[in-house]
């Protein structure tokens, strides 16, 4: 076959070309890039070389030699909920002129000149014109081959990592509230467990869902929907997160905060993820979703379900209403069209209605927190401006319901709940005015001293 | 295969597979060769033994997948296969009919409320006139309700063939490992 003969030349010089990227030491290709040499097959030659932040790919196709540079977007996502990707990747084509090599050319220039000479001796007419395969880009057939290099990027969008590490904050929350003296290594293993917990419902929801993600602009990128992993390793990674992330939670930390792991992994995956297609009160469901992980990193410093755990679980129930109410708001031809049901579609104004409800409640909320000595008096004091911003917010939204308003209380409350939290902690009421309180002098005094030392 | 154009989404694959195994018109693929994909226009090369995705399709939105027939493809392999091109199939059918009903619903809702209002479906500029989000609410929560059932049953189908072609993986993969445990065995015996 004349394809086989041509084989050696480009492989040859491609080891030549290898050999002199070497010496001349350009030390930002890593050994992916020598392995892509030499793995290229003879009818199409891709390469990958990482310039900081950005990747630049040299592609052949038709004859044509293009330099696509593609800055990556995964750092520009949203941490909340994955936003729709509003600004669109940008593309640059770039064609590469012919350099004379006489000259000191920079690397990229050189790699194209290479390519030139290698593509020039190793021309064929027919199949590079049909099979086009480029490492990225979404109008083009890919092979389903699973390559170990894109394992950890997938795998990290699969469990939702940015979402994850969200819920991961909240329980640190939960567990630096709880009046008892900080555990370090009770801290790492909840947060461990949390997460992986979390990565494992993440996974399972998405392995759920893959119809319906390809059919709404915010979720169609995601890796069961490109195809880029089967279903059967989303559920074992599932598995193999989820229950080392219980077992972590109910052996190193305690059972009740594993049963609560458990119970959270069972509700978001069989009660919210199906309900969403079913029912508007799938959004209450997701809101308990969302409100355990603090509970639970409470549990996981106390051992018990106290009313401090039960407030902040509180807190954050009553926070993800404003949050998702106003970003549903935006997606109602989504969700219609993709059959979800949810309150802005079917009950505009309910959904109006109870964002705003919650937004008042949290004022409450915070006024609760003293009173349960969680917190000092100061803590709702401090609060309330930006209580009060978000449930202006909220108003406006009840009152205005348009896209803009949902907008702005969208976004105040991306900042609202992080914000509201690191005030909590520094009003926190410190245990040791509470040992003092209660006990009697003499020997109360001694054991406070103790505990003072650090 | 007229019977199946007329049925409703949700219960395709049910009747699709009665109509299969009564008429016998499997489609039969020779081993080692590609599924027919004229329709798809790509063809993967032929070293290629692996499955290929495809972009999404216009219509339905999801990614057509051509499948590989190895040559040595076992029953259970052949099963999998099947299963997911019907599910495939059946997706497909259900979500491009859907998806052309809401635009064209859509549309008609556009019209009708223009007309309502008085306007032409394009302005002066010529540009096509389109209502505010609010305005389409009406829309949205009506082909919502409108179309709940069917979502309903195309759920329960979706679920039933999601953990069938997930289970079949699984028996795959397993015996796949077990089958190259033994051929090691064999050889580190030799």
């Amino acid at each position: 076959m004349s394809a086989a003969r041509r084989c050696s030349p480009p492989r040859a010089l491609a080891g030549l070309f290898v050999w002199r990227l070497k010496n001349t030491g350009i030390r930002q290709i890593p050994c992916q890039f020598v392995q892509l040499c030499h793995v290229a097959n003879d009818r199409l030659i891709t390469f990958q070389y990482f310039n900081f932040l950005k990747r630049m790919y040299v592609t052949q196709c038709n004859k044509d030699l293009s330099q696509r540079a593609k800055p990556k977007s995964d750092s520009v996502a949203s941490p909340f909920r994955e936003l729709q990707q509003l600004d669109q990747e940008k593309k640059v084509i770039h064609k590469i002129r012919p350099i004379s090599p006489v000259h000191q050319p920079l690397p990229e220039a050189s790699i194209s000149n290479e390519l030139r000479e290698m593509k020039s001796a190793a021309e064929t007419e027919d199949s590079v014109a049909a099979v086009r395969v480029e490492a990225k880009g979404d109008r083009q057939w890919k092979e389903m081959k699973l390559r170990l290099d894109d394992l950890p990027g997938i795998l990290a969008r699969l469990s939702k990592i940015k979402l994850t590490a969200l819920v991961v904050s909240t329980a640190s929350a939960g567990f630096a509230m709880a009046p008892v003296p900080f555990d370090l290594t009770c801290f790492v293993l909840a947060s461990l467990g949390t997460g992986l917990a979390s990565c494992a419902a993440n996974s399972i929801n998405q392995f759920f869902e893959v119809p319906f993600d390809s059919n709404m602009n915010r979720t169609k990128n995601r890796p069961l929907v490109r195809g880029q992993i089967s279903p059967l390793l989303a559920v074992c990674f599932a598995a193999s997160c989820g229950v080392p992330g219980i077992a972590l939670l109910t052996l190193g930390v305690n059972p009740l905060t594993g049963a609560l792991g458990a119970f959270n992994i069972f509700l978001y995956t069989c009660c919210y993820t199906p309900m969403k297609r079913m029912s508007i009160a799938n959004t209450w469901v997701g809101a308990v979703v969302g409100a355990i992980p603090p509970v639970m990193g409470w549990t996981a410093a106390t051992g018990s379900l106290d009313a401090g755990a039960l407030l902040l679980g509180g807190i954050l129930y009553s926070w993800q209403f404003p949050h998702f109410n106003a970003l549903s708001w935006g997606l109602r031809e989504d969700y219609s069209r993709g059959g979800y049901c949810m309150m802005s579609v079917t009950h505009p104004g309910l959904c109006r209605r109870v964002a705003l409800r919650h937004c008042l409640a949290l004022i409450g909320l915070s006024a609760v927190a003293p009173v349960l000595d969680i917190t000092t008096w100061t803590f709702p004091i401090i609060s309330l401006p930006i209580n009060l911003y978000i449930s202006y917010l909220g108003f406006r939204f009840y009152r205005d319901a348009d896209r803009r308003s949902s907008r702005k209380l969208f976004f105040c409350s991306l900042w609202h709940l992080p914000m509201l939290l690191l005030v909590m902690f520094t009003c926190k009421k410190s245990f040791l005015e509470k040992e003092d309180k209660g006990d009697l002098l003499g020997e109360s005094h001694g054991r406070a001293m103790e505990i003072r030392l650090p | 295969m007229a019977a199946a154009r007329v049925l409703r989404g949700g219960r395709c694959c049910r009747r699709r597979r009665l109509l299969s195994s009564s008429a016998g018109g499997r489609p039969t693929v020779e081993r080692g060769e590609r599924q027919e994909s004229a329709g798809l226009g790509f063809s993967p090369p032929a070293h290629s033994r692996n499955d290929w995705i495809g972009p999404p399709d216009k219509h339905s939105n999801l990614r057509p997948v051509i499948f590989y027939v190895p040559p040595e493809e076992s029953p259970l392999e052949r099963r999998l296969r099947e299963a997911r091109q019907e599910a495939q199939a059946c997706d497909q059918r259900f979500w491009a009919r859907h998806n052309r009903a809401f635009c064209q619903e859509k549309e008609e809702f556009i019209y009708s409320r223009l007309k309502a209002k008085g306007l032409e479906m394009r302005d002066e500029t010529g540009k096509k006139a389109t209502l505010n989000a609010e305005e389409m609410a009406d829309f949205y929560k009506d082909f919502l309700s409108k179309n709940f059932r069917k979502h309903m049953q195309y759920n329960r189908d979706w679920y039933k063939r999601n953990f069938t072609i997930t289970f079949l993986m699984a028996q795959v993969a397993l015996a796949r490992a077990l089958r190259w445990l033994r051929w090691k065995k064999k050889n580190v015996g030799n």
